[in-house]
Parts: C-alpha cells; structure tokens; sequence
C-alpha cells in the first residue's frame, strides 16, 4: 500500500515531502507549472509570481506555498493562465526586451514562458525605462535592461559562490540590480565566469562574452520544443543552452 | 556642516559606542544622516567593513529607505507632507512657495547647499496640518505667514534650535474619552496582577475578553501570545508596532505622547506572558520629536524597577526595551518587513509561513502588536475581561481609537465602543454635506453616503483607525488618485504585480484624472486590480487597488463624467514624448505639436 502523502492538481495526483513545496512536487511528478524566479537549487523566492496556482480557491504562489495533504490545486485554467500572460507581460514592459536583437533569443526562459502561456503581445504600455550595459568585465556582459530582478544571480553568488556579487537596491519600481564593487561595475568585482552566478541567468542579463550566435536562431534550447519538456535555462546542459 | 571626509571617523566613534552589530545598520544610517544629512561613501565603507557586510549591501539599505540619502541634501532637508488632507488644507500651495522663496527645484538640492525641499507621505499630523518635517523635527499648522519666517530663518542659516520652539509643539486633540484613554498611565499594577495570579491565568482573561489586534488585520491577541509562549526556543521578543504609516491614522502618536508608560506596560505584561527578556518599540522616523520623552519615560521605569531585571523584585522577571527608528517606509509597517527592518536590512515582507509568532526576529517567537493592542491588554489586567466586554459587540469587544481628518469641525482623535456607526461619528466630529468617508486609510474603504448608515467593527467596516472625510467640494478622483499615487511610491518592489502592476495603475487613473480615460482603461484598471489582489506577495500590494475599485464601484457619476469621448484613448502622450527633445534644443511651441505651428 502507498502511504505517501498526496494532493491533487488538474485531476492528476501528486506525491510530496513535508516541507516540499507544491512547485517542487509537481516539477518532480514531470507536471509543468511555469516560473522564472524559482529554481530547485535555491532557497524560495517568490517574487516573479508567475508560478501562481488556485489552491482550494485561494491565489497563491507555488514556489512558497508548503504541499499539503488533499489539497486542491489548479495549474491549468483560464483565470490562472490569464493572470500569468499579465504578470509576463508586466515583466516585458518594465524592462527593455527586444528579443529579435537579444544574443539569448531562443533560449531565453521569459520568452519561452510566454510562448508557452499563450502571449502574442506585450499589452501594456512600455515603460522604456534607461538602464545600462556593463561590459566591464572581459569574460562577461550585463545588459540591466533585461533584468526581471529574479534575484537567482544574488542568491547564487551569496549561498554557493560565497561573493555576494550582486544584490539588490532601490525600492518600488525603483528597485535595480547593483554589483559589489568600488566602482559598481562587474570588471572591479569578485565576479568569475566559472561562478555558479554566471550560469543562472532565465534571460539575457548575464552574457558570456566572444561566442556571438554559435547556436543558430532556430536550433536553440527552445525553438524546436516547449519549456514545459525542456525545462528552465540553469539546468539545460551546458551546450543545450543556446549560446550560453 | 561637516566636511564628509571626517564621515569615516564620526561612523568608526559611533560603532565603537556599543559592540557594534549589523541588525543595527539601519540606526547607525539614521544617525549619519542626522549628522550630514547624506551617507557619505566613507561612512559606507566603514559601516560594511565593521558590521562585515558588503558596500553594497548597505547602499541597498541606503536607498530603500526615503528619508536616507547618497547625496547631501544641504543644512536644512525640508519635506512637505502630501497626504490628502494636508492637501486638502493647501499643501500643494506652500510646496511651491517654498520652492519660489528658496529658489529651488522639488527633491533637488540646492545649488548653495541651503536646503531641500521635496515631498514625503503622510506625516501623522492630519489633525494639526499642513506638517513640514525639518530635519527630522515636525512643524504643524503651516500657514503662509509661519512659512515666510521659515524661509527667513533658512535663508539665516538659524539653527532650528533658535527657531520659535511653539512652532514644534504637537497637541493631542483627544475629542471622546473611553475604556483606553479614561485613566492616565499605568504604574505597574497589571504587572503586579500578571504576578498575583500568573501567566496561565491571565492569558486567559486575556482570551476571555475577545481582544483582537487594533493595527487593522484584528487577530486574536491572546491566541499570538500563546502561539509564541508555546513555540519552544531559546529567546522570545516583543515589538510594538508604531510604524503608523497609514494615511490619515495618528492616534499612535498621541498615545506614545501621553500614555507612553501603558505602551511600555503592556509590551512589559506581554513580555512576563510569552516569557521575553528583550522588546522593541518600532518607532516611524516622522515620530523621531517622541524619542527624547519615551527614552525618559523608559528611564523612569527603569528607576522605578518596572523594567530591567527582576521587575517588582520578581526573580527572573527580566525585560527591557530598545527604540528602532524607520526612515520613511510604509512597507515597513507589516509585521514581517518591520522584522526585517528591525534586524537592519530593506523592509522586504518576508515569506509567510512561518509566521513572526514561531520565527519572527532574528528567526525567533516574536510578538508583534499595535501600540493600541497593548494599551487595551493593561486595561484588561487591571479590570477584567467582563469590564472590557461592557462595550462593543459580541465579536468586536472593547473600543477603537480614530483617527479622524478632513472636512469636519473638530479634527483629532476619537475612542468609540466599537459597532458605531459611521453617522455617528460624523455628526460628532461636526461634518456636513459628506460626500465621501475613508475608513481605515488608503488601504481601508471609500464610502459613499449609502453606506453610513454601517458600523465600524471587525464584522462590518473593519479599521486601524484612520477615518478622513471629504465634503461635497472635494473631487473623489484627487483622492483617488493620491493614494494611487501613494502606493505606487511605498510598494517595496519585491514582486511583479504590485511593483509593476502598482504603476500601471497610477498611470491610468492619472489619464482617467485629466480628462484622457475610456471605457477600455475602466476594464484595464479593474484588470490590474484583480491581478494585484490575487497574485501579490504582501497586504500592501493587495489593498492598494481598494480605492480604484470603490471609486468604479462606489462613484459611477464622478468617473464617467470624467471619461473622454469614444471607447479608446491612446497612452501615448506627443507631449511628454516631445518634452526631452524641447527641453534639449530649449524649443516650447505652447500648444505646438507637430503639424501645428512648428
Ligand atoms: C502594508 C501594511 C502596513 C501596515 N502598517 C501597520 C502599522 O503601521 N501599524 C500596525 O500596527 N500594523 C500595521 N500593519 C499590520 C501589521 O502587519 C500587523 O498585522 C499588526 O502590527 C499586528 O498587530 P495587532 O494584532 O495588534 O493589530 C500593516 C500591514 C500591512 C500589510
Ligand atoms: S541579472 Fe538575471 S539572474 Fe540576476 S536578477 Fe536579473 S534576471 Fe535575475
Ligand atoms: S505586494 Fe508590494 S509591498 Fe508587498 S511584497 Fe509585493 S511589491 Fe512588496
């Protein structure tokens, strides 16, 4: 007899831990809920929402919220779909993306996200904000126009790469990327390519420098299959990842 | 003002003070600009190296906080409150005429290093405004004559010392009188009950009296206080809530002013309860005028064995209370941001759960209540549960302070039975020819006359306090919008929808505002609103919406008269697109766009 503990999510049944969180069960039973800001290997976040699911008739977030014995979770539905397509396309009027011109175009977890719920067009108005490019450091480039502000890079240079690299300032829509260094440029940081920070990047903020387009448009991480099979950007092997 | 290159030097003296520690980053920050009116990059640099944070942990403090500054903002940091009521008595105005006098740009510093001037979010002086904030100090009822002499003194470079000292001073305006503020400050005899008769029992006269949380969310108070007494640890804390950030909500104020010693008592009776040795008082940097009299009052206690160790020579009775400024966040005021703050970081809500009652400071139990909450918890002690239940209703017992502004007779703060109704307090505090009543801040409700007729009680019109009234001279879309425009502003930045979604619709109701909106924007904001509510992170992101959504549901005729003509408007703007370029080549065809006159 099983006596795992179980809830439900669109009819199907998922077996969880205590402690696992409903993202975490579901990504582990090979049932697909998007999401950007979370990655297994890294303490919950919360921030992008993306990942929000009905449970039991309340909105909640899926990466924060602990599974729970007979819970009733909705994953697929218009109302959920609907509110996701809106917080994307929050995320692309924010920042700067202009994807037929991004180096991570094809292989980009915010774009893939959004083929992969449905959304045409950005809808709302463009806020242009003006940020910068950082070239400063030889191995690598940071473009903040296309910061979602995740905070993954942050959170792997602190809990694994031990630099605090990058944290975050500024508050409300303010808020903005900065990087530890006496000029606040990556070239004067800590900063390696080898970090575990180099690699997390879900968009084209964080970029290897000197290896422009080596995977053609058309053969990268998501052009031929869907994020819900293939799975975020930081754990694509090294290769599958477009360019990165 | 001091050269900044001695900046390294005046931190370095201030950490050497006590052993210094990084949950204390935020006060050290509060001092430095105290002193140089910025935070000079030696000061960040010595901060991050003894408290071993990086520098850019501590800019990220720096410029979370409003009333915390990279760049000097000169000898006098002058800010205006914009809450709507200090607007409603001509704020907007004195903001210009203090710019004009001093010559100056708002939120831009000076060119002399003089002064500042820029705008801040409600002050807590809605009974006394329109409120400046002088480096820190209040100065209420600001008329153009009190203005013109503070352009004249600033133009001295008068030390706000030399200043006229009636300029500062903060009156109570305590208009009704109930179970709270019918007795003057306690002296320790609910401590001596909580001794008499001992934890267990008077947590149970705690339950008894059906106590729930005065900050807004009411949650039973006894049922946290047993949650952090049961959850095993090694220390447990106290904080009292005095972050009265919310519009229009000021009754924290005068409660810290005058009845500060019951404050510090039942933070003192919660402490012998849960079993706590240490407590914070949470103190909004726009209060910093309170600091010098709650330290004595802290003092006092302590002299009078009511605070310190072995309270009332009880062994092992041991507590006491620290004072924590904030610098300008109302995020801070939820319960887990202000942990957050607390601890010295950006007041971020914290993911819940685990709530503050199992992990809340430095990961321990903690107790976070109102300052009102703990008021009432040392008038249960001293009088009993059944005393307590005499007034209010069966599921909202005891009263509420209100904190009430606006257009009415006598502006100040009100203690009511709880299930008063709305009309009741209205002719009370003199209003007539009410267009409009917000209950419980920008967050709380617009209502409109057909609902006054409702109750103020957690089962109906649920309410921290704050209670501004607006008569028929009033646009509801200026209050709309100023609340809009409010949390659009505090929104922490944590998540998508209220970050994101937060200006979005401050945009549309500005474009609704001035006469741009359409029936298509109407759908949009109610899109965004649902969105907020549904997917936000904290209670911020999902009551900002709350006025957007009373005003489309509550005031038909004030919006759609205001809608333009045709089902859409573009947000594109030629104008503001235009403006950069006029303001480069220095070109202002008034009224000129392209194809006109140009
Ligand atoms: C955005 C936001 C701001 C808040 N501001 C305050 C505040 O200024 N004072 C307060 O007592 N509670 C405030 N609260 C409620 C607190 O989170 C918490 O519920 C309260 O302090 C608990 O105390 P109580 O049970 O005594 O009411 C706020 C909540 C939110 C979501
Ligand atoms: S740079 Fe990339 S990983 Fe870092 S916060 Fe921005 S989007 Fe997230
Ligand atoms: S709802 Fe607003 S204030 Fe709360 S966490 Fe999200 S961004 Fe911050």
């Amino acid at each position: 007899m099983n006596t795992r503990k179980t809830f439900r999510m669109d009819g199907r049944t998922i077996p969880f831990e205590d402690g696992q969180s409903i993202i975490d069960a579901a990504l582990a039973a090979g049932e697909y809920i998007p999401h950007l800001c979370h990655n297994p290997e890294f303490t919950p976040h919360g921030s992008c929402r993306v990942c929000t699911v009905d449970v039991d008739g309340r909105m909640v977030s899926a990466c924060t919220q602990p599974a729970a014995e007979g819970q009733q979770v909705v994953n697929n539905s218009d109302p959920v779909n609907h509110y996701r397509r809106r917080l994307l396309q929050m995320l692309f009027v924010e920042g700067n993306h202009v994807c037929p011109g991004c180096e991570k175009s094809g292989a980009c977890q915010l774009q893939a996200v959004a083929y992969y719920t449905g959304m045409l067009a950005p809808h709302f108005t463009h806020f242009f904000p003006r940020r910068e490019v950082d070239a400063s450091h030889p191995d690598t480039v940071i473009d903040f126009n296309r910061c979602i502000l995740c905070e993954l890079c942050v959170r792997a240079s602190r809990d694994v790469d031990g630099k605090n690299v990058f944290s975050i300032s500024g508050r409300g829509i303010q808020s903005r990327l900065i990087i530890n260094s006496n000029t606040g440029r990556l070239g004067d940081s800590d900063y390696d390519r080898a970090d575990k920070a180099a690699s997390v990047c879900p968009v084209g903020a964080i970029l290897p420098k000197h290896q422009g387009y080596e995977v053609p448009i058309g053969e990268r991480l998501y052009d031929q299959r869907p994020i819900s099979v293939v799975g975020d950007v930081a754990q694509a092997k090294q290769g599958d990842n477009g360019d990165g | 003002m001091n050269p900044a290159s001695d900046a390294g030097i005046f931190t370095e003296r201030l950490l050497n003070e006590g052993g210094a520690q990084a949950t204390d980053l935020l006060q050290y920050l509060c001092s430095i600009q105290q002193h140089y009116s910025c935070i000079p990059p030696q000061a960040v640099e010595t901060l991050a190296r003894v408290l071993a944070l990086t520098p850019s942990v501590v800019l990220g403090v720096i410029e979370f906080y409003s009333f915390l500054h990279r760049t000097p903002r000169g000898q006098f940091d002058i800010l205006v409150s914009d809450s709507i009521t200090d607007q409603m008595l001509g704020s907007r105005d004195l903001l210009q005429r203090l710019c004009d006098r001093l010559g100056v740009c708002v939120s831009q510093p000076g060119s002399d290093g003089r002064a500042t001037v820029a705008t801040t979010s409600c002050t807590g002086m809605c009974d006394q405004g329109p409120a400046l904030l002088i480096n820190g100090q209040v100065v209420t009822r600001v008329d153009n004559e009190r203005l013109d002499r503070i352009v004249a003194l600033v133009q001295a470079g008068s030390p706000l010392e030399d200043w006229p000292q009636d300029w500062f001073s903060v009156s109570d305006n305590v208009y009704r009188r109930d179970q709270l503020l019918d007795e003057h400050s306690a002296n320790g005899d609910s401590l001596r009950v909580l001794l008499d008769r001992g934890a267990a029992d008077l947590l149970q006269e705690l339950d008894d009296s059906g106590l729930r949380g005065r900050g807004g969310a009411g949650f039973s108070t006894a049922l946290k206080w047993k949650l952090c007494r049961d959850a095993s640890a090694d220390e447990r804390y106290v904080v009292c809530n005095a972050d009265e950030g919310e519009p229009g909500t000021f009754k924290d104020r005068v409660l810290l002013q005058s009845w500060a010693d019951t404050v510090f008592e039942g933070m003192t009776l919660c402490a012998g309860i849960i079993g706590a040795r240490r407590g914070f008082l949470y103190l909004r940097g726009e209060y910093r005028y309170l600091l010098d009299s709650l330290h004595t009052a802290l003092e006092n206690r302590r002299a009078s064995g009511l605070l310190g160790s072995a309270i009332l020579g009880e062994p092992g009775f041991d507590f006491d209370i620290d004072i924590h400024l904030g610098a300008g966040a109302y995020i801070c005021g939820e319960e887990s941001a202000l942990i957050e703050s607390l601890e010295g970081k950006r007041g971020i809500p914290r993911i819940r759960p685990p709530f503050p009652v199992t992990s809340g400071y430095r990961n321990r139990p903690t107790v976070v209540n109102n300052v009102e909450t703990f008021m009432a918890a040392v008038r249960i002690a001293e009088h009993g549960s059944a005393w307590f239940r005499s007034k209010g209703t069966a599921q909202s017992p005891g009263t509420k302070l209100l904190s009430i502004s606006g257009d009415c007779r006598d502006r100040g703060v009100y203690e009511y039975p709880l299930g008063v109704s709305i009309e009741e307090v209205l002719s009370d505090c003199g209003a007539d020819d009410v267009q409009a009543v917000q209950v419980a801040g920008a967050a709380g409700r617009t209502l409109p006359p057909a609902e006054f007729g409702r109750t103020l009680a957690f089962e109906d019109v649920a309410t921290g306090g704050s209670f501004m009234v607006f008569d028929h001279t009033r646009d509801v879309l200026d209050v709309v919008q100023n609340f809009t425009r409010f949390f659009a502003h505090e929104s922490c930045g944590f998540c998508t929808p209220c970050r994101v979604g937060g200006s979005l619709l401050r945009d549309l109701v500005d474009k609704l505002h001035d006469g741009h909106g359409s029936e298509y924007d109407i759908r949009e904001m109610r899109d965004i609103a649902g969105l907020m509510q549904a997917a936000s992170h904290c209670g911020l992101g999902h009551t900002a919406p709350a006025p957007v959504l009373d005003l489309l549901d509550h005031f038909p005729d004030v919006w759609r008269q205001r809608l333009a003509a045709g089902g859409f408007e573009p947000s594109f703007d030629i104008d503001a697109a235009l403006s950069e370029a006029k303001q480069l080549t220095g070109r202002d065809h008034s009224g000129g766009r392209m194809g006109g006159d140009v």
